[in-house]
């Protein structure tokens, strides 16, 4: 297996309009067959990051690396060659409400292949077992809960066996029996199929348990810290401690910035 | 200047949307030979666009031969002419009713479907889902709905002239004792096939392209909130009527301008 990483994040600054930018000079690795989770408060870049991959937006400067190919908005053969190879679990699933379960793990493979539906049939089955849900099979989208939806979703998305597997926020609005699931799914499909899996996420103790590698984000797309989950949970610095420890206030302030309580409530002359 | 700014801001903002608008239909157009290929797409959209505005049209079609028949009767009296009331129908119907009132149904009813359903697949992130599937949304799910439009959209005009005619057969024959001979006999003597019903197909297939085509763009750009889809809803119905109105008014100077 090849030492370079996966996917190479070089200084990317983007905004989606010229008065904010998401990120500022973000530099960022991925390594090849790991769980790499980024974390980071709401707001800080994360969905942001996954959609520059996957070539959605084009960085205002810097460049995003696949596999060793600059990633090309421009270039449709070239994008849709590399989408082929990556699989993404949105956040709320984005599985199709005309389709059944089925149909939903299907849509890639009658797309994107020519294998007969005796052979789709059999795929089909095999992720949805994957995840737990084979009895499930039949039922309509509206017939499913939020975390069996998730799960439908990640089969779906390892319908063609990809090599990258991002993961926008797996855990958010699951109960804990739901992201004990989804954390342990996570965790086998990448030890079991070699796929380099990028997890986004602000749930520290699950990204803490099954990742390889923890980057911490902030505002800006500002990468506070990065290292094993072990080193981050034992790191000494304020702003890492106050994010894997749930501290409301800290250098992350609780109150977005305004002015003095004192001028909005008439107490003093504003300034 | 303040003003004249934002007169200038305005002015922008527009030629900018009609410029998205364009590159939108130039990239539909590029994806109609992909929907071509999955013929069963297409008739599966026929199938649901044809149908979801079927009531609508059949009684509209029914109401307006209804009232078309009384009011032209009353009038062709008055002239001696109460024989041609058949003739007048179904020239009013073929020509300018049928094909005008069918895409003004339809933007109000299938237009209005189609934008939301496609705004909330976007709400949905159902449309970046499939994009980062390697799945080109606009050959897979506008394409075929866009077909579906164009041809949808002759046959309810059809159905709408044909319900209309024999509402004007209830109302001019049975009600006010026409005679029926000559209320079938001189629409075959004075309707021509091409220049008659052939323009106003071509017409209906017009005005599919304008309502389908204004229906997915304000889906697929609309922003992916509740407000933003009702919005979109509201602005198809607005912009592919006023489009088939003014689209009509040419196609009609073209086709019609000799007698």
């Amino acid at each position: 297996m090849s030492d370079k990483p996966f996917i190479e994040i070089d200084h990317v600054t983007f905004g989606y309009d010229s008065r904010r930018t998401i990120l500022n000079d973000l530099s960022l690795t991925f390594a090849r067959g790991k769980v790499t989770a980024v974390l980071g408060g709401s707001g800080c870049g994360k969905t942001t990051l996954l959609r520059l991959i996957g070539g959605v937006h084009a960085a205002n400067s810097g460049r995003v690396v696949f596999d060793g190919e600059v990633v090309d908005v421009h270039d449709k053969a070239q994008l849709y060659r590399l989408r082929r190879r990556l699989g993404m679990l949105f956040q709320f699933g984005a599985l199709f409400t005309d389709l059944n379960v089925f149909d939903n793990v299907a849509f890639p493979l009658r797309e994107m292949t020519d294998l007969p539906e005796a052979l789709v049939r059999d795929i089909v089955l095999m992720k949805l077992n994957a995840v737990g849900l084979r009895g499930a099979a039949h039922l309509k989208i509206s017939e499913v809960s939020g975390g069996m939806a998730r799960r439908v979703a990640l089969a779906r998305a390892i319908a063609l066996d990809p090599e990258l597997i991002m993961y926008d926020e797996p855990f958010a609005g699951l109960d804990l029996v739901s992201m004990g699931v989804a954390a342990k799914l996570i965790r086998t499909l990448t030890d079991v199929t070699g796929a380099t899996t990028l997890l986004i996420s602000h749930d520290v103790p699950q990204c803490m348990a099954i990742s390889d590698w923890v980057v911490l984000m902030a505002t800006g797309g500002r990468v506070v810290a990065q290292g094993t989950p072990a080193e981050l949970m034992a790191s000494t610095e304020p702003e890492v401690r106050q994010f894997v420890r749930g501290e409301p206030d800290g250098p992350v302030k609780f109150h977005y910035p305004a002015r003095p309580v004192a001028a909005d409530f008439g107490l003093e002359a504003a300034p | 200047m303040n003003f004249l700014q934002m007169l200038g801001r305005r002015a922008l903002d527009v030629l900018a949307s009609w410029g998205r608008g364009a590159l939108f239909f130039l990239d539909l157009l590029r994806a109609v030979p992909a929907a071509l290929a999955r013929p069963g797409l297409v008739i599966a959209q026929v199938h649901a666009i044809g149908n979801r505005s079927l009531v609508i049209i059949l009684a509209s079609g029914m109401a307006v031969g209804f009232v078309l028949a009384l009011q032209l009767y009353n009038t062709l009296t008055t002239f001696g002419a109460a024989e041609s009331l058949g003739l007048v129908v179904n020239l009013s119907l073929v020509r300018e009713l049928g094909p005008v009132v069918t895409a003004l149904l339809f933007a109000g009813r299938a237009g209005t479907s189609l934008t939301a359903e496609i705004g909330l697949m976007k709400a949905g992130e159902q449309i970046s889902a499939m994009e980062l599937m390697a799945i080109d949304p606009k050959a897979r799910v506008l394409a075929p709905r866009f077909l579906g439009g164009i041809i949808s959209m002759p046959l309810l005009a059809a159905l709408f002239s044909a319900i209309g005619i024999l509402g004007a057969y209830v109302v001019a024959v049975l009600l006010i004792g026409i005679d029926a001979g000559n209320f079938w006999s001189i629409q075959q003597n004075g309707v021509d096939v091409w220049r008659d019903v052939g323009n106003g197909v071509v017409k209906s297939a017009v005005f599919g392209v304008i309502c389908t085509a204004v229906a997915l763009y304000q889906g697929y750009e609309t922003e992916a909130t509740p407000e933003g889809v009702a919005y979109a809803t509201t602005r198809t119905v607005v912009t592919a009527s006023l489009g088939v109105l003014a689209m009509d008014f040419i196609l009609t100077a073209l086709m019609f301008s000799t007698p």
